[in-house]
């Protein structure tokens, strides 16, 4: 793991960024929940929002938008918070849900096929 | 204080699209089918050195992404800035691949570091998690430990893979040393190759198979 940005980070930036907010609203978002822009950036946007419009064009996991702005998965649930708030983005969460819980068997099937023609 | 602008929207001055900034980077990634419904998640454990991203990258359709999350229960605040001013930031670092399964379904791999601290932000990041993979490097059959009693604390199901390095103790031997549960299945892996990581994986998910239809619903 060569890049570790955060490290060379001002925790001032990650303030910025957030706007001060804190992490009370991280649980609306699992870390593969997949969001969807519903809209393209419009100018004045700050520049997160408008990366993020821009890969979530096409369903985009959180952790892909953590990797794309080399910040922290906390970081960018905050910032969609915002950007779901205001109906900027849809989110589509993830079937097996937050707890661990008994998957539809179905679904192992389906990555079973998945994983056979790898 | 940094700018946001400036490292976020640096530009190559090649953009070919009426979207000035940003568009590069966003076009160099493979993006997810516009049908895609629903993410599910793997995650390939294990100590510094074992084999983890090498495994993730075999099997995984994209160059692997590596990304950080922030810990909590280090009593990081971001909404206290006096207070992370005098207190370092302290991040993990993960990296991930993935495999689509259907038009509508993606699975992701995630190679998480077993020690000790990686498990604060366990349910941060896994939480829901299909299974895990415990890789395990025979020569350092201690940093397993700890990952092993998490991941039963977790309620987290898993497999034991053995990276193969230079051949070792047998796996009953390894199975005995972790004191692995008889139901648990371990296996023997080259992390290098594609086949033997499928094969890793597909007993974890036969495992599940398994375990859940024993499971009253």
């Amino acid at each position: 793991m060569k890049r570790r940005p955060i490290d060379r980070e001002s925790p001032d930036r990650l303030y910025t960024i957030t706007g001060g907010r804190t992490r009370a609203d991280e649980t609306v978002f699992d870390s593969v929940s997949l969001i969807v822009a519903e809209c393209e950036p419009v100018p004045g946007m700050q520049s997160e929002h408008v990366k993020i419009l821009q890969l979530a064009r096409r369903p985009i996991p959180v952790v892909e938008i953590s990797a794309e702005l080399h910040l922290p998965v906390s970081v960018v649930k905050i910032l969609l918070r915002d950007l779901l708030d205001t109906g900027r983005i849809t989110v589509r969460h993830p079937s097996s849900g937050t707890r661990a819980g008994k998957p539809d068997p179905d679904i192992l099937r389906q990555v079973l096929v998945a994983l056979n023609n790898l | 204080m940094l700018s946001t602008t400036s490292e976020l929207s640096t530009t190559s001055g090649l953009t070919t699209t009426s979207e000035p900034s940003a568009t590069d980077e966003v076009s160099a990634r493979e993006p997810l089918p516009a049908s895609t419904e629903d993410a599910m998640k793997i995650v390939i454990v294990g100590g510094f050195g074992v084999g983890k991203t090498t495994m993730v990258g075999s099997v995984s359709e994209i160059r692997p992404l590596s990304t950080e999350e922030i810990m909590t229960e280090a009593s990081v605040g971001i909404d206290d800035a006096s207070r992370v001013r005098t207190k370092s930031t302290t991040t993990v670092a993960f990296d991930f691949g993935r495999i689509s399964v259907s038009d509508s379904r993606v699975l992701y791999l995630f190679g998480a570091p077993g020690q000790e601290r990686f498990w604060f932000v366990w349910d941060q990041l896994f939480a829901g998690s299909l299974g895990a993979v415990v890789l395990v490097d025979t020569r350092r059959l201690e940093d397993s430990f700890y990952s092993i009693d998490r991941l039963e604390h977790h309620e987290t199901p898993f497999v034991v893979a053995v990276n193969r390095f230079t051949g070792g103790p047998s796996l009953e031997a390894v199975r005995d040393a972790l004191e692995l549960a008889p139901g648990i299945p371990i296996v023997d892996c080259d992390a290098r190759e594609r086949e033997s990581c499928k094969k890793v994986l597909i007993t974890l998910v036969e495992h599940l198979t398994r375990l859940y239809d024993r499971t009253p619903a």
